[in-house]
């Protein structure tokens, strides 16, 4: 497509649903957005040690993300220099180097090119060309991202204004680092931008997740019923923007005076035998997560106590991981009790995962009706410095847009 | 009851379980359980279920909780939940930690079909049978799918 194509099928408040449909339109998206922006690969806690590594994907590429001998994460393409095979198709481990099983080139952690078999039958070859493709690395509070593109802008400018909102995140481990702790993948036949749009959605909520809600004690489910409260969204720039759904709840280190909630009061006093009571509210204040989801643009959410992945695999097929979080030697009782939380709303068995599932896949089912309908993502007001903003507006979602047009049109 | 016919009485009580679970009589299914039964689908191998993240770690109350949702009439996923058809067989009775329950552990295989599309989740279950005086009581089912580390799909019902 043409880039003024681009242009008019984005409005400020409107998208049309040839973003959920068209392939050619996909394959733009991979190659002017996911190969050319910062993507989230990890987070430092699945990587403690030289040598631990995960593979996963930018964009549609697989890449290995290491830690090398020096304590420098890499990001690689997973594929042998030689005649491309995958050089490690384990999920995660600790390797002292990647070895090809075609031929057996060998690679060593920082991916420079050790040797291979029979190196007679090669001529001038210059090893040192010929290591594992590396991608460049930034990261910001413990989340580590990395791009194709060498222009790109420093990664802490990327994240701009979001910076300040990773940071109250990463409160929540309650005074101990944040640990990835286990994930719930799932997939759903639908455009990656309807997940984009969902981290960023709080209208949904009491419609989508009224079985979810139902089965909240009353105290909780006051706190989830958000909707006439004083939430609101803000546009961060570049595309992120937080949705402050329990703004009693941004600053988890904040207000640690107030009484303990009833539903965690019996964590409390187990985690008294243990710890001073200012820990404890502490670390009890922290369990059950952050009041907001940042959404980062274009494939992580810092939502609420979990970390969300989105991955697009084809136009109509994206995977979704929920990531959990824990707090890295914390007491094993608030770490039991975040786990049973994220079990309680996430994952493809949670009470509320399947039904944003369906959801979604309704999304791309409708949008094949239709020819010339478009997608509205005109509701509610921006905050602004003047303006209060409104929880359900749909300012995440034109945000993101025009990011994506920004980068579709450049 | 000899050996033998206590492997029987199991089978046939987790072929009850199963036929319950097909036709999506949950309140049935849940009188099946022991009050301090846990009901856990867990992700990849280990034991350490509690401490690990789950598909589903369930209690007593939270058992209880997710049959109210798939009933609820209030969760659009389970509103159209798929329909389905489970085979269990492969018994194999295992070493007991006590005395008094069976220990089993079987092969599943669970065909589903929702929106015109059919899937399949195999997978080996665990179960830790109370004997009682009407059969068993569950004190433990643990169904462990053989893709239970891969990208699964939002699931209407139970396994």
């Amino acid at each position: 497509m043409t880039y003024a194509d681009y242009a008019t099928l984005v409005q400020p408040d409107r998208v049309h649903s040839r973003l959920y449909k068209d392939p050619a339109i996909f394959e733009d998206e991979m190659d002017r957005i996911f190969s050319k922006t910062w993507v989230w690969v990890a987070h430092d806690s699945q990587l403690p040690n030289p040598g631990d590594f995960v593979t996963t994907h930018v964009g549609r590429q697989p890449v290995i993300v290491n830690r090398d001998k020096k304590g420098v994460v890499r990001v690689m393409l997973n594929r042998c220099r030689h005649r491309a095979a995958t050089v490690c198709e384990a999920v995660s481990g600790n390797a002292a180097g990647f070895v090809c099983p075609y031929h057996a080139w060998t690679y060593a952690q920082d991916g420079s090119l050790r040797g291979m078999p029979l190196p007679k039958g090669y001529k001038d070859f210059d090893k040192s060309n010929h290591g594992l493709v590396q991608l460049r690395v930034e990261s910001y509070g413990g989340l580590i991202f990395a791009t194709f593109n060498e222009s790109a802008p420093p990664l802490e400018d990327f994240l701009g204004r979001a910076r300040p909102w990773i940071d109250l995140f990463m409160k929540q481990a309650g005074g101990f680092p944040v640990k990835a702790a286990g994930e719930h993948r799932f997939t759903f036949p639908g455009n990656w931008k309807i997940q984009l749009e969902n981290t960023t959605d709080a209208y949904h909520f009491p419609v989508v997740h009224k079985s979810f809600l139902t089965s909240l004690d009353n105290a909780t489910e006051e706190l989830f019923s958000f909707m006439q409260g004083d939430g609101y969204v803000e546009d961060l720039g570049n595309g992120h923007s937080v949705l402050v759904m329990i703004p009693e709840l941004v600053d988890l280190e904040g207000d640690l005076d107030a009484p303990v909630p009833e539903r965690f009061e019996a964590l409390a006093e187990e985690l008294r035998a243990d710890y001073p009571e200012e820990q404890v509210r502490r670390i009890v204040r922290a369990v059950g997560g952050s009041g907001f989801n940042l959404n980062l643009f274009p494939n992580l959410a810092c939502s609420m106590a979990f970390f969300r992945v989105l991955r697009p695999i084809t136009v109509d097929k994206t995977e979704i991981r929920h990531i959990a979080i824990t707090m890295d030697g914390g007491p094993p009782a608030a770490n039991r009790a975040r786990l049973r939380l994220h079990e309680h709303f996430q994952g493809p068995m949670g009470f509320g995962t399947p039904d944003d599932a369906d959801a979604w896949e309704r999304v791309q089912r409708g949008a094949q009706a239709g020819d010339d309908v478009w997608i509205m993502v005109n509701r509610g007001e921006d905050k602004t410095a003047s303006n209060a903003g409104d929880v359900t507006a749909e300012t995440g979602m034109r945000a993101a847009y025009q990011m994506w047009k920004r980068m579709m049109v450049a | 009851m000899s050996g033998v016919d206590q492997a029987k009485a199991a089978e046939a009580f987790i072929a009850l379980e199963a036929d319950l679970l097909d036709h999506a009589e949950y309140q049935q299914w849940l009188d099946l359980w022991d009050d301090g039964g846990l009901y856990i689908i867990p992700i990849g191998e280990g034991d350490d279920f509690e401490d690990r993240l789950n598909y589903a770690y369930d209690d007593a109350a939270m058992r209880r909780m997710r049959v109210a949702r798939l009933t609820s009439g209030q969760s659009m996923s389970a509103n159209e939940a798929a329909r389905t058809v489970r085979v269990t067989g492969r018994y194999r009775l295992l070493d007991s930690s006590a005395d008094d329950v069976v220990n089993i552990r079987c092969a599943q295989t669970l065909t589903e079909y929702r929106r015109e599309t059919l899937r399949t989740y195999a997978a080996n279950v665990t179960f830790v049978l109370k004997p009682c005086d009407d059969g068993f009581r569950i004190q433990k089912k643990v169904v462990r799918l053989i893709n239970s580390d891969g990208a699964l799909a939002g699931l209407t019902y139970l396994l």
